[in-house]
């Protein structure tokens, strides 16, 4: 890194521009972090297809027991989409301020995500003791086995993304943008527009899909 | 952005300060996220309303129509909230992507085949059935 302040002084620049392309390109190994966490990403795109295969192959044995149909109520499965498309946008905000380095105005946004996802985990929650309570639990059949294992992996995501949030919130009040956290709160954002990805998946393939006769 | 004329030559550089997000960064834009949050609440949008509103009388053209939705709203957020690009990571990023699609499709598309025509040969009438249809 000090190199690069070091040889990107003005003179540098207007001297040798070919030079300092050459140096840009020189510290690509400490954005390896990315990459990496992209390729974390993709196999955690993994865990979900084998899920959602489960569900696909299990969707429809309700074992003599009750349906999407019958169980799922759609608008707040809305209510539930739209707060994570949400904290999806107020997330992308946050990333703004941080490239405007405005701390204050990255923290709001990041109170803002974490609040919406809150709010999802809360419904979700909602949702699954309204279920459970129906007698409709995991055990019931293997639709529902298959159903809340999909649909709670992804809310363990979200709680463990929300964790995170946190975390990053302490450490970017403690230190500011130093590049580690800045490196840190990219992470958190492909995660957290990775989990609305697999959301979609989820709505659709789960919810509206499995309401239809 | 300064307005020397050596900066097109690292187009991809925001200024010289921006030691912390060098070229791996994504270049968000507020427009960038606007536009994919428009996109993707039309896309969210008019699935719930095909299914809520039982536009479609048969289930197999809804199911059709809210699939072709949910990829094309991933689609929208890999380009507009993940920021991925064929020249993110010099390529990398895409590469690991496709082959995670390639593996995905075999995964599902090969379970659901494969366990739909077990289910279908192991159906308990099957063998009542034979009986009486010659």
């Amino acid at each position: 890194m000090s190199d690069v302040t070091a040889l990107s002084t003005p003179g540098a620049i207007s001297a040798n521009p070919s030079a300092r392309y050459y140096v840009s390109g020189e510290h690509h190994p400490e954005n390896g972090t990315l990459l990496g966490f992209w390729l974390y990403l993709m196999s955690d795109c993994l865990v979900f297809a084998c899920l959602f295969a489960v569900y696909g192959v299990l969707g429809r044995s309700f074992a003599a027991g009750p349906s999407g149909a019958d169980l799922f109520d759609l608008r707040l499965i809305a209510l539930n989409t739209s707060l994570l498309l949400l904290s999806s946008i107020t997330y992308g905000f946050a990333m703004l301020e941080m490239q405007r380095n405005k701390v204050r105005a990255t923290l709001i946004w990041l109170v803002v995500t974490g609040l919406l996802g809150a709010g999802f985990i809360g419904i979700e929650l909602y949702e699954f003791a309204h279920l459970i309570h129906e007698g409709a639990g995991p055990q019931r059949s293997a639709f529902l086995s298959s159903f809340f294992a999909l649909v709670a992996t992804h809310g363990l995501h979200v709680t463990f993304g929300i964790i995170w949030l946190i975390v990053l919130m302490a450490q970017v009040t403690k230190h500011g943008f130093i590049a580690a956290n800045r490196r840190r709160l990219m992470c958190l954002s492909m995660f957290w527009h990775f989990l609305d990805v697999v959301w979609i998946g989820v709505f659709t393939f789960v919810y509206l899909m499995g309401v239809l006769p | 952005m300064s307005a020397h004329t050596d900066t097109p030559v690292h187009g991809a550089d925001h200024g010289a300060h921006d030691d912390g997000h060098g070229d791996g960064a994504p270049h968000a834009t507020f427009k960038g996220y606007m536009t994919g949050f428009v996109l993707s609440v039309i896309l969210t949008a008019i699935p719930f309303w095909v299914v809520m509103g039982n536009v479609f009388d048969k289930s197999s053209t809804t199911a059709m129509v809210v699939l072709g939705f949910a990829v094309v709203q991933i689609v929208v957020h890999m380009i507009y909230f993940l920021h991925m690009d064929a020249k993110a990571e010099h390529g990398w990023s895409m590469l690991a992507l496709i082959f995670t699609i390639v593996v995905v499709v075999i995964t599902l598309s090969g379970s659901l085949w494969v366990m739909y025509h077990m289910n279908h040969n192991m159906m308990p009438g099957m063998m009542h059935d034979m009986h009486k249809v010659p």
